[in-house]
């Protein structure tokens, strides 16, 4: 009856290990300087795809840049203040919501909202916000999670000498805090560096020769490539090699993101 | 405290409930402006024509826009993966927490966790590349991209939420009852099926329902692997066209605020009334259970 259970498990690890296997199996003969360095060329046939590492970049550390305070203060304010008021209760009720709306709904709001209601076009600004609510709630419910691991007693001691409540926040809850915030700051920008469908009518196009010279360019990023190659290419047998190498940049950066951020959460919970 | 700073302190706790309260504008903004542009559609167009339309051709001379093949296409899609996911899932929860010794457990924790932190464009890059041409030849096929491979990429996809959920709640079963149903003569294999189970019903509930949703909204997978096809499957094998991927693909082309436009939106309002419903379901599950074991 157990081996059953193990069986299960056992699928799963399979299931993930055969995936890398792939992944790595056919992209790694294509992960090259040239990938990292260049722009595509020859209708995306051949170059490499250093634009949509750029764009990519720029979108996730951008979001992050301002859901990270955003998500905190909204955090501090859950744990430190609010308590189990009404509208505690209403904030929570609608992070746990925003949390579970399709990334396909965050771009048709992002599409009608920032891109055509505020003007700001398809450009690398509505991307960026349109990623900022979408990882909003990840930030929220790790900072969250994070607060209330500081022990009471830090809270006490700082109140118990004479500071006030944002002092003590600012000074002993925060810094306490910090590590495990990181990790879901890094949480945050995996999961904005893997978005699709939030940003393929936002802030990403097919192709652009043009640099990013403002907010309101439109940009480049790995996860639109990885689906402009494998999907509407005329020649998608000739991309193959470069699909492969895309997938597995792509694949190399969420899990390098992945394990910084269980490497600081173990690092902190060992100390 | 001085009156000055007591002022000080209530100004902060002000602002910082001001971009708590953000959260809630986002949640109110998205349904807004998703009704807005969605409901216009309904001005020429019954909603039971809408839900219930058997045709879905948008860019015909004369458009038709009834989803009903796409949301029997989610409905499809969604029931595969979780006839796949919701066992895989539930099964390797048990496993982690009741059976698995602590290290092997240390190793599949981050690994389930990496599992759910994949992008959505890699396992569906891995669906057209890897399973659709497996599939084709092994079942003779027409085509590899269909309900059955999205299923299975999805099921890939959802397996690490319904895990980890399933794990928290069957966690927080009281050891007391283990030891207690231990103690009375029963089995490991009784207790677990008897006692631990039961127990987490309800929380192993929440998982199914929040790993169902994710399935119903991911966009990517379904997308690329599907097929595309707005037909209702009759088999297994049959190409499909879920919500999701009818919005992310054909909004470009839409003429903007036009009647293709409206529709692609009202889509996207059953989409998100769908995981709103779930969510709530899930959530209300949870508190449900909360009461009863104090």
């Amino acid at each position: 009856m157990f081996s059953l259970l193990r069986l299960a498990a056992l699928i799963n690890l399979l299931a993930l290990l055969g995936v890398c296997a792939f992944l790595f199996r056919n992209g790694f003969s294509s992960l090259s300087w040239e990938l990292i360095s260049q722009p595509p060329r020859d209708a995306m046939t051949a170059g490499g795809v250093l634009p949509c590492m750029i764009g990519t970049a720029l979108l996730a550390l951008g979001a992050l840049l301002i859901s990270f305070p955003l998500g905190v203060a909204s955090a501090v304010y859950l744990h430190e203040y609010a308590g189990d008021s009404a509208f505690a209760g209403y904030v929570r009720l609608g992070v746990n919501n925003l949390a579970g709306v399709p990334s396909v709904v965050f771009g048709l709001f992002g599409l009608s909202f920032f891109v055509l209601t505020c003007g700001f076009g398809i450009s690398l600004l509505s991307g960026v916000l349109t990623l900022v609510i979408l990882t909003l709630p990840v930030i929220i419910s790790t900072a969250e999670e994070a607060l209330r691991q500081v022990p009471a007693d830090f809270r006490q001691a700082s109140l118990a000498l004479g500071a006030t409540r944002s002092q003590t926040i600012l000074r002993v809850v925060l810094p306490a805090a910090m590590p495990g915030m990181c990790t879901g700051a890094i949480l945050g920008l995996a999961r904005a560096a893997g978005e699709t469908a939030a940003i393929m009518f936002t802030g990403a196009v097919f192709f652009t020769t043009k640099g990013v010279n403002s907010i309101f360019s439109p940009v480049m990023a790995l996860p639109n490539h990885i689906y402009v190659l494998a999907t509407s290419g005329t020649e998608i047998d000739k991309t193959m090699p470069l699909q492969y190498g895309t997938a597995l940049l792509l694949f190399l950066l969420i899990l390098l993101l992945n394990l910084t951020a269980v490497c600081i959460r173990d690092r902190r919970q060992s100390g | 405290m001085t009156p000055g700073s007591a002022r000080k302190e209530q100004i902060i706790r002000l602002m910082l409930a001001g971009v708590a309260g953000c959260s809630l504008l986002f949640l109110a903004l998205i349904m807004v402006f998703l009704f807005m542009e969605g409901l216009p559609v309904f001005r020429q167009l019954p909603v039971t024509d809408f839900l219930f339309g058997m045709e879905w051709r948008p860019t015909a001379e004369y458009p038709e826009f009834g989803i009903f093949p796409l949301i029997a296409g989610s409905a499809a899609v969604t029931l595969v993966a979780s006839s796949l996911a919701i066992p895989l899932g539930v099964m390797t929860a048990v496993w982690l927490t009741e059976i698995a010794p602590s290290t092997l457990r240390r190793i599949f924790k981050p690994v389930i966790e990496l599992l759910a932190a994949l992008p959505s464009v890699v396992v569906g890059f891995f669906g057209m590349a890897v399973v659709a041409p497996r599939t084709q030849t092994f079942f003779d096929l027409d085509t590899g991209l269909n309900l059955f491979n999205a299923g299975l990429m999805l099921a890939f996809m959802s397996v690490p939420t319904i895990c980890s959920v399933a794990e928290d709640a069957l966690h927080s079963v009281p050891v007391s009852l283990r030891e207690a149903s231990l103690a009375l003569g029963a089995t490991r294999w009784e207790t677990i099926i008897r006692v631990v189970i039961p127990a987490a019903f309800s929380g192993i509930g929440t998982a199914c329902m929040l790993g169902m949703s994710r399935s119903i909204g991911e966009t990517m997978v379904v997308l690329m692997v599907a097929g595309g096809a707005g037909i209702i499957p009759s088999s297994l094998f049959d190409p499909i066209r879920p919500m999701p991927a009818a919005i992310a693909a054909e909004i470009a082309e839409a003429p903007f605020r036009g009647e293709h436009y409206h529709a692609l939106f009202a889509i996207g309002m059953v989409l998100f009334l769908f995981t709103l419903a779930f969510n709530l379901v899930a959530r209300r599950i949870t508190e449900k259970n909360r009461l009863t074991l104090n």
